[in-house]
């Protein structure tokens, strides 16, 4: 479906990507939040992100035959046609995991939607700078967590840094640019994202070391979501998300 | 029956936000092109926030009331430009949310100095400025959760977004 789709639309699904399936995740939290204030700000930000999804899916459509929509890119693609970071995939574990993996997305989505937010391709500059004040809001949310749960308790310091551990193979990808990123920033469309990794990483090193947290080594980078070569948990999103569509094909409410 | 662009905006203070039952869709401020020819209308409306569930029903509501004053035509687009910010509700907008028991979006605190507990926000049951932030994000996309230190009373904030990057 989007292998052999112009640059833009592979663009834009990208971008769909990445907020559908971590607002996917996120929505696991609904009713199991620790507090329920915390519950319900979980559930607000992964709906901002399904609004983004949808924004950018919508657009996606503009760029293509005719017959495309939005619940047809959302639904009827496999795990090696998704082409969302591996980041966004991985398992919530438990509150601080959840939290440490917001923050990293956070920190780079805020700097990446700013500079796309400036882009003369006006229709992704209008959603882009939505998708803006909606992340930095989030980032404030998720950086104030980070650091009440590393600086709070010995318990929680733990947890962090084990999140810390966990998620760091999986944050490099954010900064690595895609085939689509390369094509579509060389049209200077979009942002190279591999020019914000330097801002990018001197941000979240010098706060997660503000938190008392020790940077891991970078040993393992995983990578390989931009081009459909995802971790297993993938798999399991997708068969909950779409067995309506799957089960009951192009059914509506 | 003949309508004008300002008899449309008169209808449609009559649909309600159904989330702030008390704001309509113009007190709002999400109401910006009101094309009129005979029967037929055009309506250009501002999405508040990205994922709002609000939207589709808004639209629905609109179209309703339109059609039962006698419009056939109804066109509805949701417009990506301008941004939508609380510096688009009406005065009497913030007036209503005040007596609905919802704080006003109010542009002289930002939203890290509430996380930071620092909070110039009006109780709007005590207009007490003693309160502090509970939770950035409430039972909408638009509001965070309060409380009052003097009176005690938890209360919701209308986020305040007309602060350019914030």
């Amino acid at each position: 479906m989007i292998e052999n789709q112009l640059p833009i639309f592979r663009f834009l699904v990208q971008l769909g990507d990445d907020a559908l399936i971590l607002s996917q995740r996120l929505s696991e939290w609904c009713g199991h939040g620790p507090v329920l204030e915390q519950d319900i700000a979980l559930t607000n930000i992964s709906l901002d992100i399904l609004g983004q999804a949808r924004l950018w899916y919508q657009l996606a459509c503009d760029h293509t035959s005719e017959s495309m929509t939005e619940d047809k890119i959302a639904y009827k693609r496999d795990s090696a046609q998704m082409t969302n970071l591996t980041l966004v995939e991985q398992p919530n574990g438990d509150w601080g995991r959840t939290v440490m993996r917001q923050y990293l997305y956070d920190s780079f989505k805020k700097m990446y939607y700013s500079r796309l937010s400036e882009t003369h391709y006006a229709s992704i500059g209008e959603i882009a700078h939505k998708c803006k004040t909606e992340t930095n809001y989030h980032y404030k949310w998720s950086k104030t967590w980070v650091q009440r749960l590393s600086m709070g308790t010995e318990e929680g310091h733990t947890r962090m840094q084990d999140a810390l551990n966990r998620l760091w193979r999986f944050h490099h990808e954010l900064t690595i640019p895609s085939a689509t990123d390369l094509e579509i920033s060389a049209e200077g469309i979009a942002p190279n994202p591999a020019d914000l990794k330097d801002a990018y990483l001197e941000e979240i090193s010098s706060f997660l070391t503000e938190c008392t947290l020790t940077i891991p080594d970078d040993k393992t980078v995983i990578t390989g979501g931009r081009k459909g070569i995802h971790t297993e948990h993938l798999g399991y999103i997708l068969a909950e998300m779409q067995f309506l569509q799957r089960a009951y094909p192009d059914r509506e409410w | 029956m003949t309508y004008t662009g300002n008899d449309v905006i008169a209808l449609l203070k009559e649909v309600a936000d159904p989330e702030i039952p008390v704001l309509s869709v113009v007190d709002l401020g999400i109401i910006e092109k009101v094309i009129v020819d005979g029967n037929r209308l055009y309506l250009g409306i501002l999405p508040t926030y990205n994922g709002c569930p609000a939207i589709d029903l808004i639209r629905l509501m609109i179209h309703e009331k339109c059609y039962d004053a006698g419009f056939r035509d109804i066109e509805i687009e949701y417009l990506k430009t301008p941004h939508w910010t609380t510096d688009r509700i009406s005065p009497e907008g913030m007036n209503s949310l005040r007596e609905y028991g919802i704080a006003a979006p109010d542009k002289s605190t930002r939203i890290d100095q509430l996380i930071h507990g620092i909070s110039t926000i009006r109780c709007p049951k005590c207009d007490s400025s003693h309160t502090f932030l509970i939770s950035a994000f409430g039972s909408t996309p638009c509001k965070a959760l309060m409380q009052c230190k003097d009176c005690h009373e938890p209360f919701e904030y209308f986020k305040c977004n007309g602060i350019p990057n914030d």
